[in-house]
């Protein structure tokens, strides 16, 4: 399973986010999955990445939170929602594990 | 670069998301014992996370004459979520307890210093600056309820300087034109 963190300088969240992602692969005894982190610079980079915002955390490629199609690509802090329906920063922990949880699932199941 | 702790803050004049003008200072017959400038935006989740708390801090102090303005200073250009008509359309929206004011220029977010979605300052009645930073500690908990604002707010209307007159504000670094 590739997990990967693309982060902007611009936003606090990096930290938080990175520390997220690794309780959950804790928790799913995961551990020896590595966090590879991205450092998007500047608008160009963005546009060859896509970039929604910070953090963008993809799972095997897959942006964890599907991105609209209309999502403006830029240098920007990303929004989240919580399942309480809160905003934040960063994903749900619970958004989080599902997704890692499905795709080591799927990595097993092609093996 | 910030203004200190008991200066003087600048004064401004700038558009609001209700149509009308505002001031700083220009509150009517009465001076208010405090007045709070929040930098804040309409796409940042920092700045969406506390905006519930600012809203109930700007309602629980009203009674007491505090008055709260919002200002907006991202570059729209780049960022078309904080664009003028997407503020009005928010507050079209929204409950807003504080007018909603656009700094398309910036020269206010420069003159203050602000950095960052949310940066609260606090003047006292007679314009000096006695808190800046956070809200409170956390945007991930609400329970927090805007209580390092509410303190300083606390301190100003009872006479005394707040416990706590700089935090570190955190948040989105604001769109600066380039």
């Amino acid at each position: 399973m590739n997990v990967e963190l693309l982060w902007w300088e611009g936003c606090p969240s990096t930290e938080r986010a990175l520390t997220a992602v690794r309780e959950a692969l804790t928790d799913l005894g995961l551990d020896g999955v590595e966090v590879r982190m991205q450092e998007i610079k500047d608008d160009g980079d963005a546009e060859e990445t896509r970039f929604v915002g910070s953090p963008t955390i993809l799972i095997d490629g897959v942006d964890l939170v599907p991105v609209a199609a209309n999502e403006q690509i830029g240098l920007s802090c990303r929004v989240y929602r919580r399942r309480d329906g809160r905003v934040s920063p960063i994903p749900d922990p619970d958004d989080l594990r599902e997704a890692l949880r499905i795709a080591a699932e799927r990595a097993e199941v092609k093996r | 670069m910030s203004i200190p702790i008991g200066a003087e803050a600048p004064d401004f004049q700038l558009p609001g998301a209700d149509g009308a003008t505002w001031s700083a200072f220009d509150p009517g017959p009465a001076t208010p014992p405090a007045t709070v400038v929040v930098f804040t935006c309409n796409h940042c989740p920092y700045a969406l996370a506390w905006q519930d708390r600012l809203a109930d801090a700007a309602r629980d102090y009203a009674d007491r004459g505090v008055r709260f303005l919002a200002i907006n200073a991202n570059d729209a250009d780049r960022y078309p979520r904080d664009s003028f008509d997407a503020m009005k359309a928010r507050v079209a929206g929204e409950d807003w307890p504080m007018p909603y004011l656009h700094d398309s220029t910036q020269e206010v977010a420069h003159a203050y210093g602000a950095k960052v979605t949310p940066d609260v300052f606090v003047l006292d009645s007679e314009r000096r600056l006695r808190y800046r930073g956070a809200p409170d500690s956390d945007y991930d908990d609400p329970g927090q309820n805007a209580q390092w604002l509410r303190e300083a707010l606390d301190a100003v209307l009872g006479g005394s300087e707040p416990s706590r007159a700089e935090t570190k504000p955190v948040g989105c670094s604001i769109k600066w034109k380039q």
